[in-house]
């Protein structure tokens, strides 16, 4: 302040003053736009619990959690809203495209990380980031005219919708998702670290698998609780390859509908707006949610539980 | 000297590049069995990529290059049929900075056994190699616990167990005590003597009194004016460090530059 009140007149305290006056104004913008994602949140929330509580004064939450049949469309003697096979659904889709994504990706990731020379690396890596850019209506017709055609030649059996083709694409789909994610983990792992266990002797194979992952399991385990929660609420390439039968099954085989597709169906008209069918969507999304909210939350657990600090 | 002694490394003509910037410039040198032989020198003479090229630890390094021979137990270790691996698991290393892995004291030590198929009973293993390390007492009690819950210098005890775990012929130090207080490294010097009879030992230091009190041989390097570092002179300890042939040698150990 001394400095300041000695310092002759070059300064014009008006201009600070507006300095000072832009400062506050671009905190409050600033502000105002973090407030938009928080309140566009709450507000979704709102509308979900708000319509799927109007429903469930109708349906029972209890006979909707544990009912085998989905077929709220019918007419009332056969109208029935037992989620399980949404639910079921989902689940199916989800486990194929984890049984695909969290090796391939898991595997990709320490390629790039450990093995892949700087050349390399720096090829596929956008390679991938342009995967994860195609939008998910493309993944879902390349699930029904191309890997559903081919899968048939091999299991005759096979439905033109069926959850093994969505379920591989989805995988296909989230890979990328799980590599990046993984690989930035495993790039954080120190060097010295390596170095250590290369000086006892390990071979490429072992430094990756036993050093370089354990130390990066947090971040993988992140990744992949990511890509699965993105998964059960991927819409567009199930709802176009999967089916819209809903089935308490675990065939991948069959026909089945998820959650998200059912939402879809609904949308597009099905049902007349503020009806008891209408509102199931409500109540399917809002699950849903919970659901994704879970898998979330474990995740965060899982990741500070396990955790090897380096 | 009386008797022939046992040479552990000899090191022929001996030169290395990152890319196009040569590091170390004709390098010979003759280190002797189950002595210890410290390098000594300004920064970036090159001491460390010397080191390195002992366990071909510098090829992780993208563009290094290595011309000249590394002979050890009759091969040279630059030979096309020379597995990396294999020579590691016969010369070890310990690093500046502690390095535990982040796991169990136990596992820690385990983890060069496991790697290289050890077949023996791995609970002996484990416990004589952290006697050797002069750590056994400390952590006998706690060996399921992480490694990041000792201090630093039993931390680098622990890296010491760690490499002694697999039985290595030469255990190679890259000033192993720079980043621990005096106490923990006058226990790391006191180790380092006890560990000489039956092991050789090359070590990397800064520390001048560090080289006179722990070392047989001392070999001084330097860095010449296109930065490459080269070897002055080679010798007994006591003599490097009260009679050296070469003034450079002696301005630099009365610390005229560092």
């Amino acid at each position: 302040m001394s400095i300041a009140s000695n310092t002759p007149s070059a300064f014009r305290r008006t201009g600070r003053r507006r300095a000072a006056f832009q400062e506050k104004l671009v905190k409050r913008i600033f502000f105002l736009c973090a407030l938009v994602s928080v309140l566009t949140t709450l507000g979704i929330l709102g509308t979900l619990l708000n319509e799927a509580i109007k429903f469930f004064l109708d349906v029972p939450v209890w006979s909707f959690l544990t009912g085998t049949q989905w077929s709220p469309l019918f007419s009332p003697p056969y109208q029935s809203f037992g989620v399980l096979p949404l639910v079921a659904g989902t689940l199916l889709i989800t486990t194929v495209a984890a049984a695909v994504a969290l090796p391939v990706g898991l595997a990709t990731a320490i390629f790039l990380s450990e093995y892949a020379p700087e050349r390399v690396r720096k090829t596929i890596k956008p390679i991938l980031e342009v995967l994860a850019g195609i939008p998910t209506v493309v993944y879902g017709f390349f699930a029904l005219t191309f890997v559903t055609p081919m899968l048939q030649k091999v299991l005759p059996e096979l439905l033109v919708f069926n959850a093994l083709s969505a379920g591989l694409v989805m995988g296909l789909m989230i890979v990328p998702m799980v590599s990046s994610l993984s690989e930035d983990a495993m790039l954080a792992v120190p060097r010295s670290l390596r170095e250590a266990a290369y000086a006892l002797g390990a071979t490429r194979i072992q430094v990756s698998l036993r050093v370089v992952v354990p130390a990066a399991l947090s971040g993988i385990v992140a990744a992949f609780i990511l890509a699965l929660s993105r998964a059960i609420g991927e819409t567009m390439l199930v709802t176009i390859a999967a089916g819209a039968t809903p089935k308490l099954t675990l065939n991948p085989m069959e026909s089945i509908q998820t959650m998200t597709a059912y939402i879809v169906q609904v949308s597009l008209g099905e049902a007349v707006h503020g009806s008891l069918e209408f509102r199931t969507i409500f109540a399917v999304g809002f699950l849903l949610f919970i659901m994704t909210l879970v898998m979330n939350v474990l995740g965060y657990f899982v990741v500070r539980r396990w955790r090897e600090k380096y | 000297m009386a008797e022939v002694a046992e040479i552990a490394i000899n090191v022929k003509n001996l030169n290395v590049w990152y890319g196009s910037f040569q590091a170390l410039k004709d390098i010979n040198l003759e280190v002797e069995k189950n002595q210890v032989t410290a390098l000594i020198g300004p920064s970036g003479c090159g001491k460390s990529t010397l080191l390195r090229c002992f366990n071909r630890m510098n090829e992780l390094i993208p563009g290094a290059r290595v011309g000249g021979q590394v002979m050890f137990a009759g091969t040279n270790l630059y030979d096309a049929s020379v597995d990396p691996t294999e020579i590691r698991s016969r010369i070890g290393m310990v690093f500046q900075k502690p390095n535990p892995f982040p796991k169990s004291i136990y596992q820690n030590v385990a983890f060069g056994l496991k790697v290289n198929g050890y077949q023996g009973n791995v609970d002996e293993a484990v416990e004589r190699s952290l006697r050797r390390a002069a750590l056994w007492e400390e952590v006998k009690d706690r060996l399921g616990t992480s490694a990041f819950k000792l201090s630093g210098g039993q931390q680098q005890r622990l890296c010491i167990a760690r490499a002694l775990a697999v039985e290595p012929e030469i255990v190679l130090m890259d000033e192993p005590a720079s980043a621990l207080d005096p106490i923990a490294t006058l226990a790391i010097e006191d180790l380092i003597r006890e560990l000489a009879p039956e092991v050789t030992i090359i070590i990397v230091t800064h520390n001048m009194q560090q080289a006179a009190r722990v070392s047989d041989y001392t070999a001084f390097l330097m860095v010449s004016e296109e930065r490459s570092g080269y070897l002055v002179e080679y010798g007994p300890t006591s003599q490097i460090f009260t009679n050296p042939k070469e003034e450079r040698t002696e301005a630099y150990i009365t610390g005229r530059f560092s």
